[in-house]
């Protein structure tokens, strides 16, 4: 197929699944704010929402303060920021235009009433009326999306190039999720502290973590356990049957990338993301720990960078210089 | 002026009066509530919506976000064409074309219309659309206008019958074709049991036809030629159907970034490495398609691209340079190219042209500017025209002025009456302009789906059909009475 059609459609899913986990990041962040907490607390968990993102800068020099009310338009409704949900799901709906062809009527009609619909629900205030139901939308229309291209689309090409986009940018996104507790404590120190009211703190941040990525359930089921820091780490880095875990996406990568490497001869991008994939498949929690936490997965985070980069100049068309 | 309804023999409309090709559909009518039509009618734009079938304008912004996407208006009342009708357009257009062909291959070869006195030479030779590059280039099967959109009217003759007139050969990168299929896709939708009542000639396999025809028109010796649709990109107004053809026919939809020029072979870049590219269907101008040659400064075309088509390595859909043939003035000489080149009168008629160029014939036309459409000989998309009737003393002199200050720069016809349908406007029904594009394709053999795209004025009283300016489609029906 052709490199550009391949990017288009590679960029098409990526946006689709940061809207998501946006919409998954924020609605935690908002659910969070209707418990009893200090002022600090709440102020702590808005910003670190901006941190992980790298918005922080971008959002004090527009807004300065940060209030609840201002990061929620920032990040769902503000055509100037690139990672708002808006702008994700435009994107998403611009490269899957540019390529329409290319997708299946219904995929490309999931992308466009997407684009439609969000227009109007925004226009209408539906989602200051009840901003739990609108990222609640959103997830359901990342999932219908997926849904609709692996249920219509011939498993060619363009579908593995869009799954290598979905999974490349899930890989990034729960990898962020997991590191918010250190930009909001400041050190990386899990678990195991004595302060009463820090752990209750702990056991909130960490239950909101889990219940973004829709694991509170499944930790309780894995584990049968107290919601234990370490064993949150584990289950979001290290399971391969957590279908958000860091292992999880990067099984995905590889399959789908082998599937697009039409010689014997191992691409460059193969070996990267084969590597990084066998760390995570013979790696063992408790050596991440003792490495330090947020030291992995900010390697982590730029190493799947760097493989995305590799796939680009592979298969896709270099950005423009 | 004697007004021509398609599907009323009188107008205003009296009971009893319908033709008789529209009495099945008009009984239908009669009996749907209106808030049944106004419904079905919200209903098509929600899916035209959904689907995306939109044109882009560019610089334009909507406020519902979607940027620079409209819809082109739809209407519900299809217009009926009886078969007989249509089976002499057709041999008619296949006629047309087919001399029109000839001829291209004739200018950029021997010119023998010119050295016999047909056409006068400065006309071809001095012509804007004339591409000297082109001398002496064979195309495969001759064929220069694999796609031709000839645009017709129906106006009353002197007895007040219906009769139909080329209006325009459209010879570069016609376009409307998606809309014609689109249409007929959303009436089958909404109006199912239309569909069992009539016999309508079905047009759902435009997109093999065109296949056929691109895959006809490769260079000899590729047994299995790849083909590739050209577009601007997604900004072009008619991405939309460039996107859907590609689609529709499964081969890549490219820009002039995904291909590239070696050893005089066109390539495109895929993810496996380079594809040889046989067959171009482009939809861009022959201006912006090889900055060696055009443009220097185009980037929606190919470097290398005229050379390897002259090396006889890929074919390019349509021609370059078949605009020399759609030339407002050298429509004036169809009729007589048909003669010459086939031996066969004319089936279908032109509208009775008067050049400038001719000195009676510019008396005549300063004679009658009052009654006369007057354009520009090189002149699109209306400018440059005067619509003598409907213009002021003041301007019918500046026209004056400008015509006899170059007399060859104007050609003049009699304002026709454009026969109308019924319609769907704010108001209720209402007659309004019609013109009809059937889409001919020349490869093996010259062919065409039944009917075209029927563009509508949705403005009383006005002539503009064209989309950008408001007007809108209706499906098109060719039925067996």
């Amino acid at each position: 197929m052709l490199s550009r059609t391949a990017d288009h459609l590679f960029w098409m899913s990526r946006y689709t699944e940061r809207a998501e986990n946006t919409a998954r990041m924020l609605d935690v962040n908002y659910q969070t704010a209707l418990l009893p907490q200090s002022a600090e607390a709440a102020q702590i968990g808005w910003q670190g929402l901006l941190t992980i993102s790298e918005l922080l800068p971008a959002y004090q020099a527009v807004h300065g303060e940060i209030t609840p009310y201002q990061v929620m338009n920032f990040m769902v409704r503000d055509e100037d920021n690139p990672s708002s949900i808006i702008s994700c799901l435009k994107a998403a709906r611009e490269n899957a235009r540019a390529v329409r062809g290319t997708l299946t009527t219904e995929a490309w009609e999931t992308q466009n009433q997407t684009w439609l619909e969000v227009n109007r629900m925004l226009r209408a205030g539906d989602f200051e009326r009840d901003p739990g139901a609108f990222f609640e939308w959103v997830k359901y229309r990342s999932h219908l999306s997926r849904g609709v291209s692996v249920g219509t689309m011939l498993m060619d090409e363009a579908l593995h190039f869009m799954r290598i986009g979905t999974f490349l940018e899930r890989a990034d996104n729960t990898a962020r999720l997991v590191d918010t507790k250190f930009h909001a404590m400041h050190n990386d120190f899990i678990g195991l502290t004595s302060d009463d009211s820090e752990q209750e703190y702990d056991f909130y941040h960490w239950s909101a973590v889990l219940r973004s990525v829709s694991a509170f359930e499944i930790y309780r089921r894995v584990y049968r356990d107290v919601i234990r820091p370490e064993r949150v780490a584990e289950l979001l880095i290290l399971r391969a049957d957590m279908p958000r875990s860091l292992h999880a996406s990067l099984n995905e990568v590889v399959s789908n990338l082998q599937s697009v490497v039409a010689g014997s001869e191992l691409s460059m991008s193969q070996r990267k993301a084969g590597k990084l994939r066998a760390e995570l498949q013979f790696g063992h929690i408790d050596e991440i720990l003792a490495t330090g936490l947020h030291a992995f997965l900010t390697q982590f985070l730029d190493r799947v960078n760097e493989l995305g980069a590799h796939i680009s100049r592979e298969f896709l068309v270099p950005t423009a210089a | 002026m004697r007004k021509f309804d398609e599907m009323y023999a009188t107008l205003p409309p009296e009971p009893g009066q319908v033709r008789d090709h529209y009495k099945t559909y008009d009984r239908w009518l009669a009996q749907q509530p209106p808030d049944t039509m106004l419904r079905r009618r919200e209903e098509a734009e929600v899916i035209f919506r959904r689907v995306g079938i939109t044109f882009a304008v560019y610089g334009a912004k909507d406020e519902d976000g979607s940027g620079t996407e409209r819809l082109i208006p739809f209407d519900l009342i299809p217009r009926i064409i009886p078969a007989h009708e249509w089976q002499r357009m057709e041999r008619g257009l296949v006629q047309r074309v087919t001399a029109l062909n000839r001829f291209l291959h004739d200018v950029y070869h021997d010119q023998e219309i010119i050295r016999a006195g047909v056409i006068p030479a400065d006309m071809v030779l001095q012509n804007a659309q004339f591409r000297p590059e082109m001398m002496g280039v064979d195309v495969p099967r001759h064929i220069y206008s694999h796609i031709a959109g000839i645009d017709i009217v129906r106006a009353p003759d002197a007895q007040g019958n219906g009769e139909y007139y080329v209006l325009e050969d459209n010879l570069r990168v016609p376009s409307g074709v998606s809309y014609m299929l689109e249409d007929r896709k959303m009436m089958m939708r909404l109006f199912p049991e239309l569909f069992s009542q009539h016999r309508v000639a079905p047009v759902a396999h435009y997109p093999d036809l065109l296949l056929e025809t691109l895959r006809a028109s490769a260079p000899p010796a590729t047994p299995d030629p790849t083909c590739v649709v050209l577009t601007p990109g997604m900004y072009n107004s008619a991405y939309f159907e460039h996107a859907f053809l590609a689609q529709q026919m499964g081969i890549e939809l490219v820009e002039g970034q995904d291909l590239f020029v070696k050893d005089d072979f066109v390539w495109m870049r895929t993810t496996r490495g380079p594809k040889r590219v046989d067959v171009i269907y482009r939809r861009v101008d022959d201006d912006f398609l090889d900055p060696l040659v055009f443009r220097p400064n185009s980037t929606l075309g190919v470097a290398g691209l005229v050379q390897a088509y002259r090396a006889g390595n890929v074919a390019i859909c349509n021609a370059i340079g078949t605009g020399v043939a759609d030339d407002k003035a050298i429509y004036a000489y169809v009729p007589k190219m048909i003669e010459f080149y086939l031996g066969e009168q004319p089936i279908l008629k032109n509208v009775p042209t008067h050049m400038g160029r001719n000195p009676d014939e510019l008396k005549y036309i300063l004679d009658n500017l009052k009654d006369l459409v007057v354009k520009e000989v090189h002149g699109a998309g209306g400018y440059g025209m005067l619509v003598g009737p409907a213009s002021t003393t003041a301007e019918i002199e500046d026209f004056r002025r400008a015509i006899l200050a170059k007399p060859d720069g104007y050609i003049a016809q009699p304002t026709l009456s454009l026969s109308s349908c019924p319609t769907y406007v704010e108001s209720g029904i209402a007659p309004r302009h019609i013109d009809l594009r059937p889409f001919v394709l020349s490869g093996k053999e010259v062919q065409m789906v039944p009917g075209g795209l029927t563009r509508v004025a949705l403005k009383e009283g006005s002539l503009v059909v064209n989309s950008s300016q408001g007007g809108g489609t209706k499906d098109t029906w060719i039925l067996e009475v």
